[in-house]
């Protein structure tokens, strides 16, 4: 667990590199994600990055599509692809698209980016696996942000997952408060949260999104689920990892340099974020990770 | 008078009042005998499997039969997931719904991932009939037309969209076909040829006329366009019908002959004259081969209720409409 935290810091600060480098993009949820995505692609995925096609392979599926730097930070880190290519993200030619584009980057199983289709497109390839093999041991993990849960879509596919009994769904919510706008309480409240999703006959379990441990067990627990769908409501903090960006929706949409100014001057916020989580947010105080 | 038809249409077209199926019809014996030969194909659909004809696959396959409840959205997103798994679905709607309501989930995910999706969309045109302008769909080749990745067909009659079903079922990508409600006048014969991308000749005339006036259609139309020609016939006009049943990729090379061997061109869609065939063919030939043309089709106005003959002939899609048109270019 202790090497799966540190891997999710190496990863945090790939997310703070290529944002800065591309001058533009999603800061507060890919932070906010990466411990989770580093418990799926280095503990609980069934995948090789070798060999993206392998038909085995567990299928993870990114809904809300902004936080795709979490994404590619994290399939690089794993050995889908060069670390170094990270820096491409949103340039011209590159695979890394602003938002995710299956075609483009070998790996990923669907594009996103408009909310609220991922989860039914993760019930489209659950409901065909359960067709094609009855006894497939394969999971498909659909994740998504809160603020999307504003859309039609997503209710659309939780009626149909219910009634299909799909065990082989497991959903995760980002649950991490914010939107564009502000407070998803502000924009568009979702509790009871938990109540809508067990309505809707999903097995559903709370967790704290930055304990690999309790991820990990939710995640073991939704597996073993054998009648509904699964859906496991992440508590993260957006930009978890830097003190000063943490919580603050105005984190959402920009990347350091271009943050607000009123904590962390733009040409400093790069710098500082990175020293942050080099540090461990200050709790590692030796002169070599300054 | 000797009248010019493909040789593989229906017989004395001319003279006896043709028999009539629905285009969904076609589709639904389609479906059933493509699900027959590949075991991959999937059929979706949002609680209108009766009237979408996609009710006899559902009833010989329950288990490839998904029914979606009224959810056009997720309808397509959910296809895309199984088309990711090697699945062949045929996701069947209205296309007011089907494209109308869910044209950006069809947009990112199936065509932007080209997702070997078919969107079934029924009940379109002006032929609905009495159910009035919110479920005419007039707009969908339109909107289809103009996505990347995306071919777009609409078939003439039963038997042709019978075998256009069969062959969007064997062609890897995404397709929207669209299909009517109402009683289609049947042209086409079992033997008629259909391959996705080309258009057919239908009806030609013109050697030995000073004027010769090319007709392209596409879809239910195709009937009073042949009509038109008849008509035209009678009064010494040259004149040939193009079936352009795949809007895209629309068949270029057959269009450049019919503009190149004809004074001026009608086009002729139960549809927007904005947008759709029409459109279409005037984008194309503005570049190559400058042609006078008339469009035929709904003027950018929404439909009402009534029967769908008074319709067609209210909007001006009827074959008198089509004459004038073809004569307002001599």
């Amino acid at each position: 667990m202790r090497a799966l935290e540190l891997k999710a810091n190496e990863i945090r600060q790939s997310i703070i590199e290529m944002l800065t480098a591309a001058g533009s993009g999603h800061t507060a949820g890919p932070l906010g994600m990466a411990d989770i995505f580093t418990l799926l692609y280095f503990a609980v995925l069934k995948h090789d990055p070798k060999n993206v096609d392998w038909e085995e392979r567990d299928r993870l599926i990114l809904s809300n599509g902004h936080i795709c730097p979490v994404l590619y930070a994290t399939m690089a880190h794993a050995g889908y692809f060069p670390v170094e290519e990270l820096l491409t993200l949103r340039k011209f030619g590159t695979r890394l698209q602003g938002h995710p584009h299956r075609q483009t980057l070998p790996g990923l199983e669907t594009s996103s980016g408009p909310l609220g289709s991922g989860l039914s497109q993760a019930i489209g390839m659950a409901l065909a696996e359960r067709m094609n093999n009855p006894y497939s041991a394969k999971y498909f993990y659909c994740l998504t942000g809160d603020g999307e849960l504003d859309e039609g879509q997503i209710w659309e596919a939780l009626l149909l997952a219910g009634k299909e009994k799909l065990n082989n769904l497991i959903m995760i919510v980002d649950r991490n408060g914010i939107q564009i706008d502000g407070y998803t309480k502000d924009v568009m409240p979702l509790e009871p949260l938990a109540e809508k999703f067990a309505s809707f006959n999903f097995d559903v379990q709370e967790v704290d999104g930055h304990n690999m441990r309790a991820i990990n067990d939710a995640i073991g627990k939704a597996q073993a689920v054998y009648s509904q769908p699964s859906v496991i409501i992440a508590h993260t903090i957006a930009a978890k990892g830097v003190d000063v960006f943490e919580r603050d929706f105005r984190w959402h949409g920009n990347p350091p340099g271009k943050g607000p100014e009123d904590r962390v001057p733009r040409d400093k916020q790069a710098e500082v974020a990175l020293q942050k989580l080099r540090t461990l947010a200050g709790m590692i105080q030796s002169q070599d990770h300054s | 008078m000797i009248y010019m038809f493909a040789s593989h249409l229906q017989p004395n077209l001319a003279t006896e009042t043709p028999k009539k199926a629905p285009t969904r019809a076609g589709y639904g014996e389609g479906l059933l005998e493509a699900g027959k030969r590949d075991q991959n194909i999937v059929a979706l659909c949002c609680d209108l499997t009766e009237s979408t004809k996609t009710d006899a696959f559902a009833k010989e396959f329950p288990k490839r039969f998904i029914q979606i409840g009224i959810a056009e959205q997720n309808l397509a997103s959910v296809g895309s997931g199984m088309a990711a798994m090697g699945k062949i679905p045929f996701i069947a709607s209205y296309a007011a719904f089907s494209p109308g309501r869910n044209w950006e989930q069809i947009r990112t995910t199936i065509a932007y991932n080209n997702s070997n999706v078919k969107i079934v969309g029924a009940h379109a045109g002006i032929s609905v009939g009495p159910d009035g302008a919110t479920h005419q769909m007039t707009e969908d080749l339109a909107i289809m037309r103009a996505m990347p990745n995306m071919i777009v067909i609409a078939p003439a009659d039963v038997h042709e969209a019978r075998k256009m079903t069969l062959a969007v079922a064997k062609h890897e990508g995404p397709v929207y076909f669209r299909l009517g409600r109402s009683d289609t006048p049947t042209v086409t014969t079992p033997e008629s040829p259909f391959t996705i991308g080309k258009a057919e000749l239908m009806y030609s005339k013109t050697e030995g006329r000073e004027k010769n006036i090319g007709i392209v259609v596409t879809g239910s139309l195709l009937y009073n366009a042949l009509m038109t020609a008849v008509e035209l016939e009678k009064e010494g006009l040259g004149v040939s019908v193009l079936h352009m049943a795949t809007i895209k990729p629309l068949d270029t090379e057959a269009l450049l002959k019919l503009a190149s061997t004809h004074t001026a061109l009608v086009t002729v869609e139960e549809h927007q004259i904005a947008g759709g065939l029409g459109s279409a063919v005037a984008e194309y030939l503005s570049g190559v081969k400058p042609t006078r043309i008339e469009r035929v089709g709904i003027k950018d106005t929404f439909g009402q209720s009534g029967e769908p003959d008074e319709l067609i002939a209210h909007y001006g899609m009827d074959i008198p409409a089509i004459i004038e048109a073809a004569k307002r270019l001599i």
